[in-house]
């Protein structure tokens, strides 16, 4: 496929729109710091030792996981929604968040069940990212163990949904026998949260997206080929076992570790590839996936900044945030151009 | 291979076409012989669940035989990857394109995916292949419009450009002239008629427009319950073959004028 048109205008713009809101994004915050000394304590120390320790340790570290969160779930997203050639397909559908979520209720709701000391290690940060992990990828695993015995794509969906169902029937049997505080943690978790990451997690995140990433961008004359169905497919010659195993694999990575690290957020995979379908209108994954990279960046960096509640003390739950705002924008571009386009 | 003797495209050797099940198997059509040569315009036709789609699914390498031989280019289609596949022979399905929102272009363009580099970028080459696909179909001024802008008959004719652009020596269609009104029939046969003349490519098509195949083809094989025969057209008026296509308490064929006649 050509770029017939080339797009360089508004990927431009978009780049732009980016950095404004990356450095909107650590001007902002509880306590209010002025817009120069942001400038400045990015490029050199600052008298104010306490505003440069919160630019350099809590803002920055943030805003960039905001980056990674937005552009990785929307790129999962797209993948999804291409492979399984529906509209409603999200980096989830293959049960990646509700393998998380089993790991992390064992682990926060189980911890009462131990009790003691391995109550305390249970309950450590780290170990809700292993277990959210551990529970992403066991699900994933079995999803995949299936796709290989299963030729029909469409049973790989429902085999995602129904993995789904069971990983939240447990969780459903782990909560009633738990405290209400234990509960309460568990939601919590459930909220997503983008802060809390040091640069050493942060690194680690980054490590795993960046194959994902790349896993992805490999992908992208397959993608454009499964536009055409299966069999068009494959009579182009292409590896539709292989491809699809590649798509799935890249999918499970960025969703995976992302959920890991800021928990289960909600809407941004399912809703930017289609904000990205209305303002480019096509499907040439050339030009859909890094439009959805800067796209996913942006829209995540605008959530957060509004989650923080700017110069309040309070911080509002990021995934009801991405979906205040993201749904109202989906609803309208898809009723003022009156046509989806997928 | 002399130039007087036509190169052989597409050969099949006492096939044996159906379904193999685990226990039991399935035959739909046994001891099938057909040779096409390069340039030929080739009809399949037969009733409704013959086993048409069957033969032209294991033509196409989408089911495997049960027995015998097919032969791309002289080459076993068992021992050809689907990639060199994809530059021997290309498809038309009766399947609509996943997606609807693809330009013309971008979906004539995709025939030259087994060509292009792992990013799918076009060269000079492939865009002129392209756009000469576009001008044998006669779809030039659609070049820029949205496949879901199109009518039945206008995506067809994308769908062959497709094919085209994909440079095969053999072309095979799945019923291309289902959907279509009777001036839209004859318009995609004869544009057929004219690519596998022009491009001296081989054009194997499934139809139940049997008066216009015909006409038209150069070639036809007909599935009846008793055999897969292969032959001109006129030969096979001659032997009698389209009276054993139907059972004959409801239609008949005409042989003088060359079409199926309702009895009243």
């Amino acid at each position: 496929m050509t770029n017939q048109t080339t797009y360089k205008v508004p990927f431009t713009i978009l780049i732009v729109t980016l950095l404004v809101c990356f450095l909107g994004n650590i001007s902002l915050g509880s306590v209010s710091i002025p817009i120069t000394s942001v400038f400045k304590s990015l490029f050199a120390t600052i008298d104010n030792d306490s505003w440069h320790y919160i630019i350099h340790n809590y803002r920055l570290p943030k805003a960039f996981t905001a980056v990674l969160v937005g552009s990785g779930l929307g790129i999962s997203g797209l993948l999804m929604q291409t492979l399984f050639r529906n509209p409603l397909a999200g980096p989830f559908v293959l049960g990646i968040s509700s393998g998380a979520s089993l790991g992390v209720a064992i682990v926060i709701l189980g911890a009462g069940i131990f009790g003691g000391n391995l109550a305390t290690l249970l309950l450590s940060k780290w170990s809700v990212v292993i277990a959210a992990s551990l529970g992403s990828f066991l699900v994933l695993l079995s999803v995949l163990a299936m796709s290989l015995k299963v030729r029909d794509t469409m049973a790989i969906l429902i085999i995602g949904l129904m993995f789904g169902s069971i990983t939240s029937a447990v969780v459903s049997v782990l909560s009633y026998f738990s405290s209400a505080e234990q509960l309460q943690q568990y939601i919590f978790w459930g909220f997503g949260s983008l802060g809390n990451l040091s640069w050493n997690e942060l690194f680690i995140f980054f490590c795993i997206y960046l194959l994902g990433l790349f896993m992805s961008i490999i992908s992208i004359k397959a993608l454009n080929t499964l536009l055409l169905g299966e069999n068009y497919a494959k009579s182009l010659g292409l590896n539709i076992n292989q491809s699809r195993f590649i798509i799935i694999i890249a999918t499970s990575l960025l969703a995976g570790t992302i959920t890991a690290f800021a928990g289960p957020i909600a809407f941004i995979g399912l809703a930017i590839p289609h904000m990205v379908r209305q303002v480019f209108t096509t499907a040439n994954h050339k030009v859909l996936l890094p439009a959805v990279f800067l796209f996913g960046a942006i829209v995540m960096l605008i959530c957060d900044s509004i989650a923080q509640l700017p110069t309040s003390d309070y911080t509002l739950p990021i995934n009801a945030i991405t979906s205040l705002i993201g749904a109202p924008v989906v609803i309208w571009l898809l009723v003022r151009k009156r046509k989806m386009l997928f | 291979m002399t130039k007087t003797q036509p190169h052989t495209i597409l050969k099949t050797e006492s096939l044996t076409i159906g379904y193999k099940q685990k226990k039991h198997q399935t035959v739909v059509a046994d001891d099938v012989n057909i040779a096409l040569q390069q340039g030929e315009l080739v009809g399949l036709v037969g009733a409704n669940g013959i086993g048409k789609s069957t033969l032209l699914r294991t033509l196409t390498k989408v089911q495997p035989p049960i027995d015998g031989s097919v032969f791309i280019n002289d080459k076993l289609l068992e021992n050809s990857s689907y990639l060199e596949l994809s530059k021997s022979l290309s498809v038309v399905l009766t399947e609509q394109p996943a997606s609807k929102n693809l330009t013309v272009f971008e979906l004539v363009a995709l025939g030259r995916q087994p060509y292009t580099n792992w990013v799918g970028n076009l060269s000079e080459n492939d865009i002129s292949i392209i756009e000469k696909a576009l001008l044998q179909t006669n779809i030039q001024q659609l070049k820029d419009k949205k496949c879901f802008e199109l009518s039945d008959g206008q995506l067809q004719k994308v769908m062959i450009a497709r094919a085209l652009a994909q440079d095969t020596h053999l072309i095979i269609l799945d019923e291309p002239t289902t959907h279509l009104d009777m001036y839209h029939k004859a318009y995609i046969l004869k544009l057929l008629k004219t690519l596998a003349k022009d491009t001296n490519k081989t054009i194997l098509f499934s139809s139940h427009e049997i008066d216009l195949t015909i006409q038209l083809c150069d070639k036809m094989i007909v599935m009846t319950h008793s055999q897969v025969i292969s032959d001109t057209p006129c030969n096979l008026i001659s032997k009698g073959v389209f009276n054993e296509l139907f059972p004959e308490d409801m239609i008949t064929f005409d042989e003088k004028t060359g079409s199926f006649r309702v009895k009243k």
